[in-house]
């Protein structure tokens, strides 16, 4: 075994103890920890938003910023691919 | 890309109307059903790559530009950062439509509900915003690749 692969095994021991103890302190499968922002989407975005689908309402309206990334992350890649593919285009 | 046989090329145009008409009504229904402007944009996207395949990248080239596209991709962007500005005097992105009467500003009544159309505020003309820009963004895409395609299929790729 040589040195490169003991700081991968060594790396990998790591990660996976890590995820270990994060898996052994979370809570308990289908309990309901602090679900106030839940509650308080489903019981307020239809007569705030007007939307029947709540889904909806957070994307667009309570968390509409995150969208403006997501758009932007589509615009980066049709840039990216344009300006790889596009010197055929001209010539 | 060089066309397909006369038979893909039928089916496609047989195809093609459905697929746009269940892509915009995904992205139009987005405030009241499953979906919205992104899963709309790549329905419809998905209908114009199939006309591509079949008609192949040179002959779709003569039809959609994509310079086109690309305007039609800062339409949309611009849109929606325009519709999220609009309600800047109370907060970035806020809802200044919603339960104003009139276009898009009714109120759905409490609880489970068939739906109206004009409910929801700025939420149906962002995604239709949306909506653009993912069905310029994608088409454009695949319609660059295959253009670039054809190109290195002719001896392009000594080319630097």
């Amino acid at each position: 075994m040589s040195k490169r692969d003991l700081v991968g095994v060594i790396s990998l021991l790591i990660l996976v103890g890590f995820l270990g103890l994060g898996a052994a302190s979370m809570r308990e499968f289908g309990v309901v920890d602090r679900a106030y922002m839940d509650d308080y989407i489903i019981s307020h975005s239809q007569d705030e938003v007007g939307a029947n689908n709540a889904v909806t309402s957070v994307v667009f309206d309570y968390r509409g910023f995150d969208t403006l990334g997501e758009a932007t992350i589509l615009f980066a890649a049709v840039v990216g691919v344009i300006v790889i593919f596009r010197r055929e285009v001209h010539e | 890309m060089s066309e397909m046989s006369k038979i893909v090329r039928s089916i496609s145009n047989l195809l093609l109307p459905f697929i746009l008409i269940y892509g915009f009504y995904i992205i139009l229904h987005g405030h009241l059903t499953p979906g919205g402007g992104f899963q709309g944009g790549a329905v419809v996207a998905s209908g114009l790559v199939m006309v591509l395949v079949a008609y192949g990248s040179e002959r779709f080239a003569s039809w959609v530009k994509e310079k086109h596209l690309s305007v039609l991709e800062s339409i949309g962007a611009l849109g929606f950062i325009s519709l999220a500005f609009l309600g800047l005097s109370t907060a970035f992105f806020y809802n200044f439509l919603a339960g104003k009467g009139g276009l898009f500003g009714d109120i759905p009544p409490e609880g489970s509900n068939p739906g109206a159309l004009n409910t929801a505020g700025t939420l149906p003309l962002m995604n239709l915003a949306v909506g653009l820009k993912v069905i310029a963004g994608l088409a454009s895409i695949v319609l660059v690749m295959g253009l670039a395609s054809h190109y290195f299929k002719q001896g392009g790729e000594n080319d630097t």
